[in-house]
């Protein structure tokens, strides 16, 4: 039960890393998510059911979420219409490329075939086969962190960072924005499908509407990882997002578990899910006050010296 | 250096709003000149920085840098050559990283590639350059901790560590207190003479504009109305500065005065 959580808000935290990249990192609001989850979980699943290795299916799904960031970034850059209207046209159209790519049916089922999670329990039999999976997911996690922790500590990851601080900025250091948006969103989007993958793999099937509402449960989860600690170094900031992952999927399956105590069912989630993000905006702007007084005095008082 | 003719933008033509910013200018700036720049509000001072700059399209002329034509060149690809450095001191960092972080990404121009730059034989050389501004100790700060006078300071350091050609300084102390606009003054005089920078200026203060500097341009309603340079530039004082604007404009300009900061 407990590794089923864990299992569930490490899947959940590959997206969460995603959508920090977008929303955090480049501070770029970008909707492309909610479709972006469906077609990763599609693409894996139309893989491997015909007979693609479960790493190809994960690396393809990766490719179709990076390629429909792309879509979300380039009509951002081109047209010059807001990112967040950009997101929004990609992922509408990916709800119809998602039926397309399951064969016009909104569920694929992936019954009696090999998957990630299938095998994991097979290659460790002398695990208990809930722990295997546990293990084969934390893996993957850390493969992602690991690579996203040390991309942006590259000079092309900093600046990628740094358009999401000051655009001008980049700009004036002889960048491209448009490039870096590119990659940045596409990126994101890349993380978010192969979430989508390793969780239709996980609950056994692909559904087009698998990414309804993600966007919000995961900036929920970002804003619980940011009350943990704060640092401005990418490696913590990946931490806290997947321990805010992980925070986030406990405090929903209790609700699901005790909810009925007092009367919350799981279609109240989306509302509670909401209100938890106003609540943390909410928090997260008080206390930004206060802080930026305390530190702009220490600052003032460390130049006097 | 920077060969500019005939430069002319319009703001929203065929609107009601329309604006002539910049009408015709033309003016060639040799390599090694300090350029000041004075005028009133709405003179066309700021434009004429964006449309060299690239921030802005122009609408008629043309703009270009060491006999290369660049008036379609897009900003990001102009900012190889132009340093740039902004009134507001926010626009020249990013807050939301580290010192460090900000002056690797300053320490080349153009693309980065997947490298990591930032080693500690770096650092060493960071705080050696920071030390002028006090910074020395606070590399892993975040920017959004500095004050406004630091951050100026270091969009100074940072634009002139990747070796412009051109620096444009658009009023960089204006937003600043008077202690902290001097040291960030002081540093822009050590970077230009050190780094032997072309640089133009615009400030508000016209004693300022006289003392510093090679050449001095006086723009009004988009127009240079002045351009004086060498020995000419040395006899000129407030009260002629004021004079021979009134003379060129002829016309009573005691709002302008005010603004001019005499």
């Amino acid at each position: 039960m407990i590794e089923g959580i864990f299992v569930d808000g490490l899947i959940f935290s590959i997206m969460v890393i995603g959508i920090l990249i977008s929303f955090r990192v480049l501070d770029f609001p970008d909707l492309t998510c909610d479709g972006t989850v469906a077609t990763g979980a599609a693409v894996a699943t139309i893989t491997i059911i015909n007979g693609g290795s479960i790493f190809f299916a994960l690396i393809l799904a990766f490719l179709a979420g990076t390629l429909a960031g792309m879509v979300t970034a380039t009509i951002h850059n081109k047209f010059k219409i807001p990112g967040l209207l950009a997101g929004i046209l990609t992922m509408t159209m990916l709800y119809s490329i998602n039926l397309r790519i399951l064969g016009n049916r909104a569920n694929v089922p992936l019954l009696r075939i090999e998957t990630y999670y299938s095998i994991l329990p097979e290659k460790f039999s002398y695990l208990n086969s809930s722990i295997a999976v546990l293990i084969g997911t934390l893996f993957v996690v850390l493969i992602v962190k690991v690579i996203i922790d040390i991309f942006f500590r590259t000079d092309l990851g900093l600046a990628v960072g740094a358009l999401g601080g000051n655009e001008q900025m980049v700009i004036s250091q002889g960048m491209n924005p448009e490039y870096l948006k590119l990659l940045g969103i596409g990126v994101s989007n890349g993380l978010i499908a192969l979430s989508g993958a390793l969780l239709a793999q996980y609950q056994g099937f692909a559904d087009a509407n698998l990414g309804q509402g993600m966007v919000v449960q995961g900036l929920a989860a970002i804003m619980i990882g940011e009350f943990l600690f704060s640092s401005n170094r990418i490696s913590l900031i990946t931490l806290r997002a997947i321990l805010g992952a992980i925070i986030y999927k406990t405090l929903m399956f209790f609700g699901r578990k005790y909810g009925y105590l007092i009367n919350i069912t799981p279609n109240d989630f989306k509302l509670l899910t909401g209100v938890l993000v106003i609540i943390s905006l909410w928090v997260a702007k008080s206390r930004a006050n206060a802080s930026d007084r305390v530190a702009k005095k220490n600052a003032i008082q460390k130049t006097k010296k | 250096m920077i060969k500019i003719d005939n430069l002319t933008k319009v703001f929203y033509p065929g609107t009601v709003n329309q604006k002539v910013a910049i009408n015709g200018v033309n003016l060639h700036i040799e390599e090694g000149e300090i350029v000041c720049v004075i005028g009133s509000n709405g003179s066309g001072k700021s434009t004429l920085f964006n449309l060299i700059s690239g921030t802005y399209p122009l609408t008629n002329g043309s703009i270009a840098f060491n006999d290369t034509d660049i008036t379609k060149t897009p900003e990001y690809k102009r900012a190889q050559y132009i340093g740039r450095i902004f009134q507001d001191p926010t626009k020249g960092t990013a807050a939301n990283m580290s010192i460090e972080d900000n002056l690797i990404t300053a320490s080349t121009k153009g693309m980065k590639g997947l490298k990591i730059s930032l080693n500690n034989e770096k650092r060493k050389v960071f705080s050696e350059l920071l030390k002028p501004i006090g910074l020395e100790d606070r590399l892993k700060d975040n920017v959004g901790l500095l004050s406004g006078g630091q951050r100026q300071a270091l969009t100074l350091l940072m634009t002139v560590m990747s070796n412009p050609k051109l620096i444009l300084l658009d009023e960089h102390t204006a937003a600043l207190d008077p202690r902290n606009a001097d040291v960030v003054m002081e540093l822009t005089e050590k970077y230009i003479v050190e780094k032997k920078l072309t640089a133009m200026m615009i400030t508000h203060n016209m004693k300022f504009a006289i003392d510093f500097g090679t050449r001095l341009i006086m723009m009004d309603e988009g127009e240079v109305i002045l351009d004086v340079k060498g020995d000419e530039k040395k006899k000129l004082t407030v009260k002629k500065l004021v004079e021979i604007f009134r003379n060129i404009k002829n016309k009573e300009f005691s709002a302008d005065e005010e603004l001019l900061n005499v």
